[in-house]
């Protein structure tokens, strides 16, 4: 095959990747590393390597669409941030440590955590703000406009939030990917900040999670510039056309086709890195 | 001088995101457009990993490259700018948090910016 074909078809599967990522809510990186991985053979270091580049450039590129609606915390997202990109350091550190068949493995897992948390319902929570809090000390509180007129509102178990956080950033330098699904969780579930707060907070902490482990990435050469290169512009052709067209779409449908998808993927993986074909 | 809202800093912050982006998407395509004209063999390398050269591993190689627009070293490039994005925007975090005298959140970026710095560093050896 030559690399203008290679190139190509790498290109318009990560459009695809993208769009549907986009338009579903489960982001395209997740599913960057086991299509190359599996569809096109390439090694996983190269496959972490791309996605993680696509993963800073979609970020970046969604944030002016989530600034515009004011809903995003800059600082919760930077205080997370600390931990998340001392977490990123550290899976990167750990992606050179742990064999191919295990990464693989854990990437499996957290395809399928994220297949199923894309189905939870959405409980918005509304955390008053109480003076003397740790959360209140460090500034993590907030206005949002509801239907209700404007709320405050505050996290909850800042030190527990912050914990997985770290978790979320050690996978994210692991496996090449934004892990949102964990970002999201830790916000949402755990400091029980409203759910669109904890969302769109999570894509701009993406980009600054994966610049923390890029930089070790590119020095180790897990970043290949032809691969990176259609990999990185798919995934964002895909991406912001997805954001595009999200209104007009029957999500729901396509949601389940999607996580669907994304199980099937999960299983792949668990079962090649088990077997030793990845 | 009058302290910015934080919606006002978010704005500037997008702003410089959605620049940053544009500008390592650019840098990149020219690189990809470049690598198109040589002729190429056919590929079987990516399905074995081998780290290569400090060429397209260290900023100062990648730079050396992309001066004499050796078509690797530009997308390379491209995507160096692609990852200084984000860092950018923790020092316009910084700026903004100083100008708003929040102590408290200058102390948290900077952590997060050196963080940032010593992963990139490893590009410098």
């Amino acid at each position: 095959m030559s690399v203008l074909v290679f190139s190509s078809l790498l290109f318009a599967a990560s459009v695809a990747a993208g769009l549907l990522g986009a338009m579903t809510g489960l982001g395209g990186g997740v599913v960057i590393v086991p299509l190359l991985a599996l569809l096109f053979k390439v090694d996983i270091r190269y496959a972490i390597g791309a996605s993680l580049v696509s993963v800073i450039a979609t970020s970046s590129g969604a944030a002016i669409a989530y600034v515009r609606e004011g809903l995003s915390n800059i600082r919760v997202g930077m205080f997370l941030e600390v931990a998340t990109t001392l977490g990123a350091v550290m899976g990167a550190y750990l992606a050179a440590k742990i064999s191919g068949h295990w990464i693989a493995i854990i990437f499996g897992i957290v395809l399928l955590y994220s297949a199923i948390s894309s189905f939870r319902s959405n409980v918005d929570h509304l955390v008053p703000i109480q003076p003397g809090t740790l959360a209140n000390k460090l500034e993590l509180t907030g206005r949002y406009t509801t239907a209700d007129g404007i709320q405050a509102y505050s996290a909850e178990r800042v030190p527990f939030g912050f914990g997985l956080m770290f978790g979320a950033g050690t996978l994210s330098g692991l496996l090449g990917i934004g892990s949102g699904a964990v970002k999201v969780l830790a916000m949402d579930q755990v400091m029980r900040l409203p759910f669109k707060v904890s969302t769109t907070t999570s894509n701009f902490m993406i980009g600054v999670t994966a610049a923390a482990s890029a930089g070790i990435y590119l020095s180790r050469g897990y970043i290949d510039p032809t691969i990176a290169l259609s990999v990185m512009l798919g995934v964002l052709c895909g991406s912001l056309l997805g954001t595009r067209v999200l209104v007009k779409a029957r999500v729901s449908m396509l949601k389940q086709i999607f996580a669907v998808v994304v199980v099937v993927l999960g299983v792949e993986m668990i079962y090649s890195g088990i077997t030793g074909r990845i | 001088m009058r302290k910015p809202s934080d919606h006002e800093l978010e704005l500037s912050v997008a702003g410089m995101l959605r620049f940053g982006v544009t500008a390592a998407a650019l840098v990149s395509i020219l690189g990809g457009l470049l690598y198109l004209r040589q002729p190429h063999a056919s590929i079987t390398r990516f399905q074995r990993f081998n780290a290569g050269g400090p060429g397209l591993r260290t900023i100062s190689g990648i730079w050396q490259g992309a001066v004499h627009l050796d078509p690797k070293s530009v997308i390379q490039l491209g995507l160096v700018l692609l990852i200084a994005t984000p860092i950018a925007r923790v020092v316009f975090c910084v700026i903004g948090f100083a100008r708003q005298r929040d102590r408290l959140y200058v102390l948290v970026s900077s952590i997060v910016l050196l963080v940032l710095l010593y992963s990139l560093s490893h590009g410098f050896q």
